[in-house]
């Protein structure tokens, strides 16, 4: 998409490409605060777009927000979703948008996760805010989240089968 | 969805509570909100909202269309501001492709975001006025508001479902006259907001009714993930539009409201200021308005104009290009957020390279305003219950997407 089309006319900002070293983006503050922390939570890092995500291995997910929080870097959930990447494995990244209202900064943390065994650490005890985009995240991708007080279906109704934002699941559904 | 559980709220043990069904279709709740209070007298213990009775799958939806056919859905997200989600969206994509937007395009998309601010604004304050009990208000609102809706109309062809704003720009420069009647709205609008203030700022049942009730607190609400103006009632002094400034809102000059006191009298006082700061915004954006194109220069993504598309052979091929097979975005994942009238709405897309996204999810402000709902009204009366969900100005479309 960055080429030329055939009247010359270019995209007016050419995309730069990602930067998916970590070693290249160790300075970045969250980064670096985390790698000093726990350096085997830390599986990578992408900046892609001006925005940073880094990605946490799933047993330390609850503690890296902890941490986080409690340097100051981050003090707001602003999101929490999913993204099913089937059939490539690990399937599915749960995807953590925390922002800084205080630096006025975002990051997003992102965890994979495998297709057989779903289950991560909830963040609920970290931000309140999490419990009702864990819950959807359950409903729709089928993800338990271990920690939640009320981990029940919110979007479909209770006795629904399958979980419809699953990119095995039709979109017209099953009939 | 929990409303086909047996499981009640309250401990069975306990037999001096009660528990009672509030919604999903009581006038107050705003659209299809069910709440299930304990209450113990007219004091509620606990409460639990139970949504997804609107839920349509739009993120669902979105996997199976092209970039450009996702515009239209985004509007029934939110229908008391569909620009607002329509701007989210195509600045989500934009930042995907890297597209530079023409100024004009900017700041007309500031200007109608405006707009759209201040209509969404005037149905809370009349809902929750009504709520609360003065009726009249109520007309009033809707009486500004039909004259913003006829300015939608110009511009896009319709009321409320606009699809005005494109991937690239806008879908044709505003008419004749359109400018000129957002002046004249504009230039009446101050006289307005003091008319309502008039009826209820200085009205002591109103007062009664809201001050120092389903009180929140800033850590609370930083907590429970709550943005916007109830954020900023609680003391919180954050706003998209200044601190992390999207499409030219850098160059705007405006105030961002704050309260410390948290209350539901809090969250009027900075919905009210809120109306007369964004009149302000618009009129900036009226008064400096650029003067060039509308939309950016991309013929592999903006549709072409028809004229050109009538003359040259090229303009032709984009034009059924771009209808039939889309336009493929580069791979990657942005999420973009903005300031919506209820707090921040976010756009979160991933492209896989290909001409329909892989995944779009929609962050709602109202989806997480709503968990605030509780710790508000918990040892509450009941009626204050009303009062807290007006306050937050929740739109259930958007909650259940």
């Amino acid at each position: 998409m960055t080429g030329t089309n055939r009247r010359g006319a270019k995209h007016n900002v050419p995309l730069a490409p990602a930067i998916t070293d970590l070693e290249m983006l160790k300075d970045r503050p969250q980064v670096a605060s985390l790698l000093q922390w726990n350096r085997s939570a830390v599986e990578g890092a992408k900046l892609d777009r001006e925005e940073l995500s880094i990605y946490i291995s799933r047993e330390f997910i609850r503690r890296a927000c902890e941490h986080l929080k409690s340097a100051g870097l981050v003090d707001f959930l602003s999101d929490l979703t999913c993204a099913d990447y089937y059939p490539r494995t690990p399937r599915f990244e749960v995807v953590y948008h925390l922002l800084s209202i205080r630096n006025k900064q975002r990051v997003r943390l992102k965890v994979r996760l495998e297709g057989d065994d779903p289950v991560i650490e909830s963040i609920t005890a970290v931000w309140p805010a999490a419990n009702f985009f864990e819950r959807e995240v359950f409903d729709l991708f089928g993800i338990r989240f271990l920690g939640h007080p009320y981990l029940r279906r919110i979007m479909m109704p209770e006795d629904w089968e399958g979980h419809p934002l699953r990119r095995d699941y039709p979109v017209e559904g099953y009939r | 969805m929990g409303h086909l559980s047996t499981t009640p709220v309250a401990d069975p043990a306990q037999d001096s509570t009660m528990i009672l069904n509030m919604g999903p279709q009581h006038p107050s709740t705003h659209g299809v909100l069910r709440l299930l209070l304990e209450i113990d007298g007219e004091r509620v213990v606990r409460m639990k909202p139970d949504i997804g009775f609107l839920h349509t799958g739009i993120e669902k939806t979105c996997e199976a269309k092209f970039y450009q056919q996702i515009v239209p859905l985004t509007d029934r997200i939110d229908y008391l501001c569909p620009m607002v989600n329509n701007f989210c969206y195509v600045l989500a994509i934009e930042k995907l492709l890297g597209l530079e937007i023409p100024p004009r395009a900017q700041w007309i998309r500031v200007l109608l975001n405006e707009l759209q601010r201040i209509s969404s604004h005037l149905v809370w304050l009349g809902t929750h006025a009504m709520d609360i009990g003065a009726m009249s208000v109520f007309l009033y609102c809707f009486r500004e508001r039909e004259d913003l809706l006829r300015i939608y109309e110009m511009v896009s062809g319709q009321r409320m479902m606009t699809s005005y704003f494109r991937i690239g720009g806008l879908a044709l420069d505003p008419p004749l006259g359109f400018f000129t009647a957002v002046k004249k709205f504009l230039d009446g609008f101050t006289e307005k907001i003091d008319e309502y203030e008039d009826l209820l700022t200085g009205n002591r049942i109103f007062i009664d009714r809201l001050k120092g009730v389903a009180h929140l607190s800033a850590e609370d609400a930083m907590a429970l993930g709550v943005t916007g103006p109830s954020l900023r009632a609680s003391g919180v002094d954050f706003d998209h539009r200044r601190d992390l400034p999207y499409s030219s809102y850098d160059q705007f000059k405006f105030k961002v409201p704050v309260s410390p006191d948290g209350d539901v009298w809090a969250r009027y006082i900075c919905r009210v200021q809120e109306l007369r700061e964004s009149r302000e915004i618009a009129k900036q954006a009226l008064e400096g308005l650029p003067s060039g194109s509308t939309k950016a220069d991309a013929p592999k993504i903006v549709l072409p104009d028809r004229e050109k598309m009538k003359t040259e052979m090229e303009a032709l091929i984009y034009h059924f290009k771009i209808v039939t097979e889309g336009f493929s975005v580069p791979a990657g994942e942005v999420y973009q957020a903005i300031e919506s009238p209820r707090g921040e709405m976010g756009y979160y897309a991933i492209s896989d390279g290909s001409a329909k996204p892989m995944r779009i999810h929609m962050r709602s402000p109202s989806y997480a305003n709503l968990q605030a709902l509780p710790k508000m009204c918990e040892d509450r009366l009941i009626a204050d219950v009303v009062a807290a969900i007006g306050s937050i100005d929740i739109v259930l479309g958007e909650i259940d997407r």
